[in-house]
């Protein structure tokens, strides 16, 4: 059985290293919350009152997700304002569990008699989808918690005066116009602060207030005949407004639009191999793509089959300690607890305490991402009896499933920089940010770009490259790793919209690593003409 | 809090309801110009995998979006707790934000009155599909793809069903009121084979819950899984390929989606003229291909205005391979002098689920005939996350998935691993060998079968 805390007490280096990760490396100290995390007295009654009605309906398990969400976002191009939208989603969505059936129902109705009316309504699916079941569904033991979390915070973003939030972006755009042959700019702001209350007939009454924040960039440089993007990395985080501040967007706006700019003259790429030396800002969207979906278990169960797909880490006996997913230095983690990441939480949305956990142990698969349900369906194989605590659901109309926690690359035991990386290669290609990015149905062939492409030869940065997209082959890439950065050059990256399931619903996640080195991948030249 | 359903059993506010919440809402508001955004509905959903029912859901939700103008500053708030209080909060709040967000050079007026198509998007049975007929439905899904797919095995059926009934309503301080109720809804199937090297998917939309067919959907699915089983490797490489409808409709709305005015003019999508200006006019694709959208096309049935309350017409974007129209924003279009075509200038609808829909009209070929006409290709089902690698020439990569099929003189002689592909649409419609005939991909889109030469494989996935 693998728990955080057996983590601590294992002597092993790579565990002792991914144990460590969460505090070694921290973003900043923890602020303290100037908003109290606090349970809403009418949210509590609201869910009590839908799973006793559900209780009554027949349900043998049910639980109840009151959630408010406050969801902010300014975008603006140039000098103007594209948009300014505040938007707040209020209600309740109540599942049941009758003869091991799931069933779900949501209602914005927030009335005594709105909940139990949707209470009875996911009875009422769960028996409906009785008919089309082949094995009920078991859920593994979880113990009943009473508490509140909210995400650590010096200023909530969402309060931020509008007219700060719209200067600094403004600001940011004047500031990158000042670039020669930049003619198009945009930058943007998505916030977010969702209170959720989750009642369970377990026992469990929990209440957490989450903050995320998402800012972006993007500058357009014109040629002749020809035009250029740069889009700056600027990560999602589960933080307050001090970290938008810590950006520092305006100050740096001018410099990012001068690599727009700097595109326009760059070489166009001869397709071929090339060693690439990927920063994390480019490297996390690999990770997600090629690891953290391939590793969540509906997914290779089939659940996903008709959308997303399935996985090539399938079927578990088959995979389970035996997969070799990359060289020995390489430990990937599972977690929901790591400071100012997207995924954090004190519990999921089935009350399961947050975990952190290894996904991969020195280029091994070992464990796979799980909610309450999946348990049995690898118990024998892992030996972990308990959930991982990956249950989440996007809103209070959506069910929740398995969704990614955040899954993260751990740095190497040397302290080496990207700039070591690069003095070691001879002939390479340095790619930062993400650019376009697509993966195959059970994760095996992908293609992804970046946003510069800097030349290396003879262990220097000779120019840059442009038209640069790498596809390979998650085994063979992962194996093909053979250098990778220490702790000091390990950085969160992340997204605050993944899709998954049907309806689709939208997870944040962030993804942590140093920059890496992966020998001799296919770089394809992308340039077109019509 | 009040309940603003007449019956508890209405699953979204009628006309009449819609019109009492937004003069209600109009009445309290102080700024300028105010425009509202009713989104009203219901949905229920039904997921299944490995043959038996995974999640199941009915959701019903009313949301109300207040953009309010005070001179040239516009921003907006929304809520879905109706009550009169919150509903002041948030009238409030858009005016508090517009004043606060610095003026805005490009913000139009609102609209007033507007005539409006009339569109039937509506079907009442579709509004009534219970939990218990969206289990039948699956269930003979199911049934029928493990009976077509039993010389594999037992198949790994997996798909999701869902049902929508709605209206979309707008109104203006200016008096304009629009109001559109529409259902919609999809089943698609996957089906594997146990040994997992087979996969094939099918799947149908309508506004009509009548016009689906869930056992033969299922039954299709599972052919194709039993057919695609053990795949052999084909170099890939430049081949020609017949693409079914599902591939198509991956590939061309993004073209649809480019056809963006401002993007265009000021030298930055695949439409701008090296030097300066726009194709419009010239010859950019093959004869045979005309895209337009249409809300009143029995076919789309599409909402007829956009966001802004602004009617949507008939527009031909491309005909006979001439570039004939791009998307203007009611800003973009006067400060050009053209005329605006709604939309948001988004290019139409591109088939994305905006107003407008989006058609290609087809040609005569059945599947089997552009198959037969074939010396040597590959059959595509259908593409799987598609991305675009360059804006200035609209390339793309992706990958096949659920049936690639190698053709050798004129037949379907095996199954072939799936590829990863690298291709521009606007290249591919240059490259058109025949054209098959079309048929509805999703609620609002109609896309034919094609066959194209030298389509660029570009290397191999193991994906199954």
């Amino acid at each position: 059985m693998t728990t955080r805390r057996d983590f601590l007490t294992i002597g092993a280096a790579a565990l002792a290293t991914s144990a460590a990760s969460s505090r070694a490396f921290a973003l900043a100290p923890e602020p303290t919350a100037v908003l109290p995390a606090q349970g809403d007295p009418l949210a509590n009654e609201l869910a009590l009152e839908a799973i006793s009605a559900a209780k009554d309906a027949g349900a043998s398990y049910a639980d109840a997700r009151v959630g408010r969400y406050r969801r902010q976002q300014i975008s603006t191009r140039e000098r103007s304002i594209s948009g300014v939208n505040d938007a707040e989603s209020y209600g309740v969505g109540v599942r049941t569990l009758v003869n091991g059936s799931w069933g779900f129902a949501a209602t914005s109705e927030l009335t005594r008699d709105g909940v139990v009316k949707a209470a009875r309504e996911a009875a009422r699916l769960s028996r409906a989808a009785r008919a089309v079941q082949r094995r009920p569904v078991q859920l593994a033991p979880v113990a009943a918690v009473k508490g509140t979390w909210m995400t650590p915070i010096r200023r909530d973003p969402i309060d931020v005066p509008i007219e700060d939030k719209v200067a600094l972006l403004l600001a940011t755009n004047e500031a990158a116009l000042k670039v020669p042959r930049v003619r198009f700019v945009t930058s943007g702001l998505q916030l977010l602060r969702e209170i959720k209350t989750l009642a369970t007939t377990d026992g469990t009454l929990i209440t957490q207030t989450f903050v995320r924040v998402g800012p972006s960039f993007n500058a357009t440089a014109i040629g002749d005949g020809d035009f250029q993007s740069y889009a700056e990395e600027l990560a999602p985080r589960g933080t307050g407004w001090e970290y938008i501040e810590s950006l520092d967007m305006p100050g740096n706006a001018e410099r990012w639009a001068m690599l727009a700019a700097e595109k326009l003259g760059a070489r166009s790429v001869e397709a071929g191999r090339y060693d690439l030396i990927i920063e994390p800002t480019n490297l996390w969207l690999t990770i997600h793509e090629s690891i953290g979906h391939p590793t969540e278990l509906d997914r290779a169960m089939g659940y996903e089959a008709n959308y997303a797909g399935t996985s090539f880490i399938a079927p578990p006996e088959k995979h389970i300690g035996q997969l070799k997913y990359g060289p020995a230095f390489m430990n990937i983690q599972g977690d929901r607890t790591q400071e100012g990441s997207v995924s954090r939480v004190a519990w999921d949305d089935e009350g399961v305490p947050a975990d952190s956990w290894l996904i991969i142990e020195k280029g091994v698969f070992k464990d796979y991402q799980t909610t309450r349900e999946q348990v049995s369906w690898i118990q024998k194989l892992t030996g972990v009896n308990k959930s991982h605590g990956c249950s989440y659901a996007d809103s209070w109309r959506s069910v929740q499933f398995q969704r990614m926690p955040n899954v993260s690359l751990m740095p190497g035991d040397q302290d080496l920089s990207v700039n070591d990386l690069i003095a070691a290669t001879d002939r390479g290609i340095l790619i930062r940010n993400i650019g376009s990015w697509s993966i195959d149905h059970q994760r095996y062939n992908f293609s992804f770009s970046g946003q510069t492409f800097h030349e290396v030869r003879g262990g220097k940065i000779v120019g840059m490259f442009r038209d640069v997209a790498y596809q390979s082959n998650t085994p063979y890439f992962w194996n093909a790793m053979d250098m990778i950065g220490g702790k000091s050059s390990y950085w969160l990256g992340g997204s605050f919209n993944d899709g998954k399931g049907e309806p689709g619903q939208s997870n944040s996640v962030s993804h942590g690593c140093p920059p890496a080195r992966f020998r001799q991948v296919n770089v394809v030249n992308t340039a077109r003409s019509l | 809090m009040k309940s603003l359903f007449q019956s508890v059993d209405a699953p979204f506010l009628t006309r009449d309801q819609a019109k009492a919440l937004t003069d209600r809402v109009l009445g309290m508001a102080k700024a300028d110009e105010t425009r509202l955004g009713l989104n009203t509905g219901w949905s229920g959903n039904t997921r299944f995998a490995g043959a038996e029912i995974t999640t199941s859901g009915g959701i019903t939700d009313t949301s109300l979006t207040v953009t309010s103008t005070v001179g040239k500053r516009r921003a907006s708030a929304t809520t879905n707790v109706l009550d009169d209080a919150s509903l002041r909060r948030t009238v409030d709040l858009a005016e508090r934000l517009a004043r606060l967000s610095p003026e805005d050079p490009e913000l139009m007026p609102e609209l007033g009155p507007q005539q409006y198509m009339a569109v039937r998007g509506y079907v009442d049975r579709t509004a009534a599909l219970t939990p218990e007929a969206r289990s039948e439905a699956v269930k003979r899904a199911v049934d029928a793809a493990r009976e077509a797919g039993r010389a594999a095995g037992d198949m790994f059926v997996a798909g999701f069903l869902e049902a929508n009934a709605g209206a979309i309503c707008l109104a203006t301080s200016r008096g304009l009121f629009a109001y559109h109720p529409s259902t919609d809804v999809s089943l698609g199937v996957t089906a594997r084979t146990p040994d997992g090297t087979g996969s094939g998917w099918s799947q149908g939309a309508a506004r009509d819950w009548s016009l689906l067919d869930s056992a033969a959907l299922g039954r299709r699915a599972a052919e194709k899984a039993v057919a695609s089983r053990n795949p052999v490797a084909m170099e890939p490489g430049m081949h020609t390929a017949v693409l079914e409808a599902a591939g198509v409709a991956q590939l061309v709305p993004n073209v649809a989606g480019a056809l963006n005015a401002r993007n265009a003019d000021e030298g930055r999508n695949a439409f701008s003229k090296p030097g300066g200006g726009t194709k419009l006019g010239e010859k950019i694709v093959d004869a045979r291909v005309t895209l337009f959208s249409d809300p009143a096309d029995p076919d789309l049935l599409a909402q007829p205005f956009d966001a802004d309350g602004f009617p949507l017409a008939r527009r031909v974007w491309v005909e006979n391979g001439v570039l004939k129209q791009l998307a203007y924003t009611r800003f973009w279009a006067q400060k050009q002098g053209k005329e605006a075509t709604g939309g948001g200038g988004g290019g139409g609808g591109g088939g994305f689920g905006t107003p407008g829909g989006l058609k290609f009209p087809g040609g005569t070929q059945t599947l089997d005939q552009l198959v037969a006409g074939c010396q040597r290709g590959v059959l595509v089902t259908h593409f799987f996350y598609t991305n675009v690698l360059d804006a200035r020439s609209g390339l793309m990569t992706g990958l096949t998935r659920d049936g690639t099929f190698l053709i050798e003189g004129g037949k379907i002689v095996r199954a072939v691993k799936n590829f990863r592909w690298n291709e521009a649409p606007l290249i591919m419609l240059n490259k058109i060998e025949e054209m098959g005939r079309s048929e509805r991909t999703r609620v609002g889109q109609v896309m034919p079968s094609m066959r194209v030469r030298d389509f660029n494989f570009a290397s191999l996935s193991d994906a199954v």
